[in-house]
């Protein structure tokens, strides 16, 4: 597999000024004549298409939900990172990319990473270009909050619906070309494979989500935008039809899968309530810029919150870290979280949470002030919870939110599929092994408005894409194979439904893959997959028929690849041998209980190649430098 | 609790529908609304039925995907709320639950509850837009925005796209949607050179694409789960009203604002 990254040679600051000049360009007559396949209408992939067709080049643009401004993206609350300095605190782009080099505990690549941070102020201009109704102060001008992992307020955002609003900015540029002609929009319309045509990415299988009817598209070009993977846990913060399927199957068709370990547990989400449950709700991380985090300092305490005295309490991030207190990175806190439950210091039912209090915000700046801030999540938790959380403090637990793992990408966001090129969450570039508040929103608009628009001219200027054409037999295979697999779906006469598996697996993967990993769980639940996998083949009821509007046969589909895929989860967390970020091997820790790094043996990014069904995947290695940030133990104290 | 369902069903856009009667047991008050069709859907496929088809995304009220007629109510009893966010400590013990798909015109049902509502993107797409293509933009301190400016427009961007006002409206209008995109973005400095054609260009959309006139019955406000003001209705209606009277004296383009 090869996995040359691309990156220009010489001084990081120009890298991407000089790639911009020595890529070859399509020229503006030339663009119509490309046809571009779009797969995802959140961040990433709207403004792909939108940016895209602007320039001038046919797009078609596919998502499975009933409109494009539906996408998962739109439920992001907290904001938006850009190094603009407007708060004068000494933000600078090299800041920014030197706090996701290190939130990310030195698991990503420099360049794209800088390239990231550069582009990032260009983000805020365009979205306020649109009409995105950013916060302002009286001044007028653009309102910064603080977020987690930075000492610098460089957080962009419109109330707590950030990503509603960027995405509906995207989203109405992206209308806009659909009105022009220059983008056909294909909503509730799920891609079930990619097409390969001599090697590279041509084209794609897809049904139509209401009549049932499978086809293909052929382009010059694929671009997946198609999100993270999280659901593979079952329970997670992302939209219920979040799906590793379009990336699934891209890697089956050679795509290399890096680091699919390195999942987000977010730290601050409402606790489970039940075996009902079926989603979890995140309560933002701009909620930790004023709320104190604490358990009881008693094990067992269960008196009511308020009844507790300061002196009981045990403002345990602000006790461990000192110098980031509440605003601790995601990983450090969720697993802190983890550590006072497990210690029998928890709250709540069963004892699986801890207290996110704001009666000092209130106190502070009054409870008019707070709702200003937060007040739609303090609805949110409300409505969820009944508890009112002006009254007391919230209850919060760490839950599955973000996927730093994808598909790999070279310095273009091209995958080791020439043609295939993959933005924002899918693709794992920017991140590294924990990922930083309002940097997703920030990374999957630099790719869409602001990378691909000039690598995908590189690709195609400096490519013989040969005319290729859905009659063909690449595509007629594909198709076979996509309703193959739906007859297979459609005719199990089984005793379990799809969502019952879903359950089971992710509730292996959430207790052994998780917060906190070690060889002998990962071990087991690598060797269960398969059997649980064997399981759902063989045992999964899908009601109905393939020809018309299916839910259950959606889903079952998108539950089968998330079978597959856990294994390639599990087997990467056991292969490497350390802990980094979100990726915490209980065997290498610090004597503070840190995640201790190994970077000798694994500053690496680890990629998966698939070598047919029945073959264990083959891992390779990027190997990453750190050239401009120095490889160092991460302290937040 | 145990609850009776009578619940929707209809196989697609061309055969009738009618109500089902399903008894819901054992359900707790914690579950959501929506929790509770999953429970009672997993049932269904266990007894070799077919399970209710209704829209869902999010399930956190921000997507705008879910909604549907809980007991004459789009989504459901509690104001401010939609579907997905709705619990069943909303509701009691041995109640019957009548759940409908939106009806309206111009949103055809696909199946059971789900309808398609592309009709409110076709209307965006006619104009509910600023022109500013990628890489154009100035520096995004360059145009100061009164902050109770901002707040105004926020208030009204934070339309979710559900449609539940045009299934609330007895005449299907799509009043509160449209106006809340023309309210959002003309009250923003960014919105103004396309304000009047804007204006315009949705409004005629939006009568094309069926929906029907506002006789300020007042209930799309009344479902709105992001209780958008009708004020967005009355400045509408004024931009709309301009954009005809500056249309029949110059271009309707830009240099009229
Ligand atoms: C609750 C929540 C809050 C968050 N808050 C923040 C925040 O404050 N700041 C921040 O920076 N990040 C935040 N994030 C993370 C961020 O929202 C996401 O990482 C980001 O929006 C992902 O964007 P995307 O464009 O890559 O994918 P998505 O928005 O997930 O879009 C995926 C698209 O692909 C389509 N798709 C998927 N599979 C298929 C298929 N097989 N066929 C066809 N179409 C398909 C979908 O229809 C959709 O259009 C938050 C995430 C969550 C869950
Ligand atoms: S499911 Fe998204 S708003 Fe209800």
């Amino acid at each position: 597999m090869d996995l040359k990254a691309n990156v220009p040679s010489g001084p990081i600051d120009t890298a991407w000024s000089r790639h911009k000049f020595e890529m070859k360009l399509v020229s503006p007559a030339n663009k119509r004549k490309y046809n571009l396949i779009v797969v995802g209408s959140g961040l990433a992939g709207a403004s792909a298409a939108a940016s895209l067709a602007e320039l001038g080049y046919e797009v078609r643009c596919f998502c499975y939900q009933d409109s494009p401004r539906r996408a998962h993206s739109i439920g992001a609350q907290g904001g938006i990172n850009a190094a603009k300095n407007y708060a004068n605190d000494g933000d600078s782009v090299f800041r920014l990319f030197y706090d996701t080099v290190k939130g990310g505990d030195f698991r990503a690549r420099e360049a794209n990473v800088y390239r990231l941070a550069e582009v990032s102020g260009n983000i805020i201009d365009q979205c306020v270009a649109q009409g995105v109704p950013f916060a302002r102060e009286y001044s007028g001008y653009l309102a910064n909050r603080s977020f987690g992992g930075a000492q610098v307020s460089r957080t962009f955002y419109a109330r707590g619906q950030t990503g509603q609003q960027l995405l509906l900015g995207a989203y109405q540029a992206l209308s806009r070309q659909i009105a022009a002609g220059k983008v056909t929009m294909y909503p509730r319309t799920e891609m079930l494979d990619l097409v390969l045509v001599d090697g590279k990415a041509r084209g794609i299988v897809t049904r139509d989500l209401v009549s049932g009817k499978v086809e293909s598209h052929a382009g010059d070009a694929v671009i997946l935008a198609t999100g993270g993977y999280g659901n593979v846990f079952f329970l997670s913060t992302n939209a219920k039809g979040s799906n590793v399927t379009a990336i699934w199957r891209a890697h089956k068709l050679g795509a290399g899968f890096a680091n699919p370990c390195f999942t987000q547990i977010h730290p601050t989400c409402i606790p489970v309530s039940g075996d009902y449950q079926s989603k979890l709700t995140l309560m933002s991380e701009s909620l930790r810029n004023d709320g104190r985090v604490w358990v009881p300092t008693k094990a067992g305490d269960n008196r009511k919150p308020r009844d507790i005295a300061e002196g009981d309490r045990d403002y345990y991030l602000e006790r461990r870290y000192p110098a980031f207190g509440n605003l601790v990175p995601r990983d450090v806190a969720s697993r802190a979280a983890k550590a006072v439950c497990d210690e029998g210091k928890g709250v709540g039912p069963g004892g699986r949470s801890v207290y996110l209090d704001f009666a000092d915000a209130i106190k502070r700046l009054g409870e008019g002030g707070v709702r200003e801030r937060y007040g739609n999540l303090f609805d949110m938790y409300e409505r969820i919870t009944a508890e009112d959380p002006y009254k007391g403090p919230m209850r919060i637990y760490p839950a599955v939110h973000y996927a730093m793992g994808g598909l790999w990408v070279d310095y273009n966001l091209m995958s080791t599929i020439p043609g295939l090129f993959v933005l924002g969450e899918a693709n794992f570039s920017d991140h590294g092994a924990n990922r930083l508040g309002a940097s997703a929103l920030m990374q999957g608009l630099a790719d869409g408005y602001f990378v691909i628009p000039y690598t995908i001219g590189g690709y195609l200027a400096s490519t013989k894409l040969a005319k290729v054409d859905r009659e063909g037999q690449d595509f007629k295979r594909a198709e076979v194979e996509v309703n193959e697999r739906t007859k297979r779906l459609l005719g199990n006469k089984g005793k379990r439904t799809a969502m019952s598996l879903h359950r089971e697996l992710g509730k292996l993967l959430w207790e052994n893959c998780g917060m906190a990993r070690n060889a002998a769980g990962l071990r087991a639940t690598a060797a269960r997959i398969p059997e649980l996998r064997e399981e759902f083949w063989s045992q999964v009821i899908v009601p109905g028929s393939g020809s018309d509007l299916n839910q259950a046969l959606e889903y079952a589909g998108r539950v089968a690849d998330f079978m597959e895929f856990g294994e390639i989860m599990c087997l990467d967390a056991l292969e490497r041998s350390e802990s980094c970020g979100c990726h915490y091997r209980e065997e290498f820790q610090t004597e503070e209980g840190e995640a201790k790094r190994n970077d000798a043996e694994f500053a690496h990014v680890a990629v998966w190649e698939y070598r047919g069904p029945g073959q264990a995947e083959r891992r390779h290695t990027e190997p990453l430098t750190f050239e401009n940030v120095h490889l160092a133990q991460r302290s937040y104290k | 609790m145990n609850v009776v369902l009578m619940v929707w069903r209809q196989e697609n856009r061309d055969t009738a529908g009618r109500l089902q009667r399903i008894e819901a047991k054992d359900i707790s008050s914690e579950m959501s609304f929506l929790e509770m069709l999953d429970v009672v859907n997993e049932r269904l496929i266990l007894a070799g039925e077919r399970p209710i088809a209704f829209d869902h995304d999010c399930r956190e009220g921000i997507c705008g995907s879910c909604g549907v007629v809980i007991n004459g109510t789009a989504h459901g009893p509690r104001r401010g709320t939609t579907t997905c966010q709705l619990h069943m400590r909303e509701f009691h013990d041995g109640q019957t639950i009548v759940i409908e798909p939106y009806r309206a015109k111009p949103f055809p049902v696909l199946r059971d509850l789900v309808v398609d509502r592309s009709a409110l993107d076709r209307i965006t797409a006619a104009g509910g837009f600023v022109s500013a293509s990628t890489g154009s933009a100035p520096d995004g301190n360059a145009i100061p925005v009164a902050k109770p400016k901002a707040e105004a427009a926020m208030d009204a961007a934070a339309c979710i796209g559900c449609g539940a006002c045009v299934a609330a409206c007895p005449n299907a209008a799509a009043m509160l949607f449209v106006g809340a995109k023309i309210s959002h973005l003309g009250l923003l400095p960014q919105g103004q050179p396309e304000r009047w054609m804007r204006a315009e260009a949705m409004v005629a959309a939006m009568d094309r694409e069926g929906f029907g006139p506002c006789t300020n019955v007042t209930e799309c406000a009344a479902v709105c789960p992001k209780e958008i003001n009708l004020s967005v209705i009355a400045r509408m209606n004024r931009d709309r009203m301009a954009a005809v009277f500056l249309v029949a004296r110059r271009s309707p383009r830009g240099d009229t604002a």
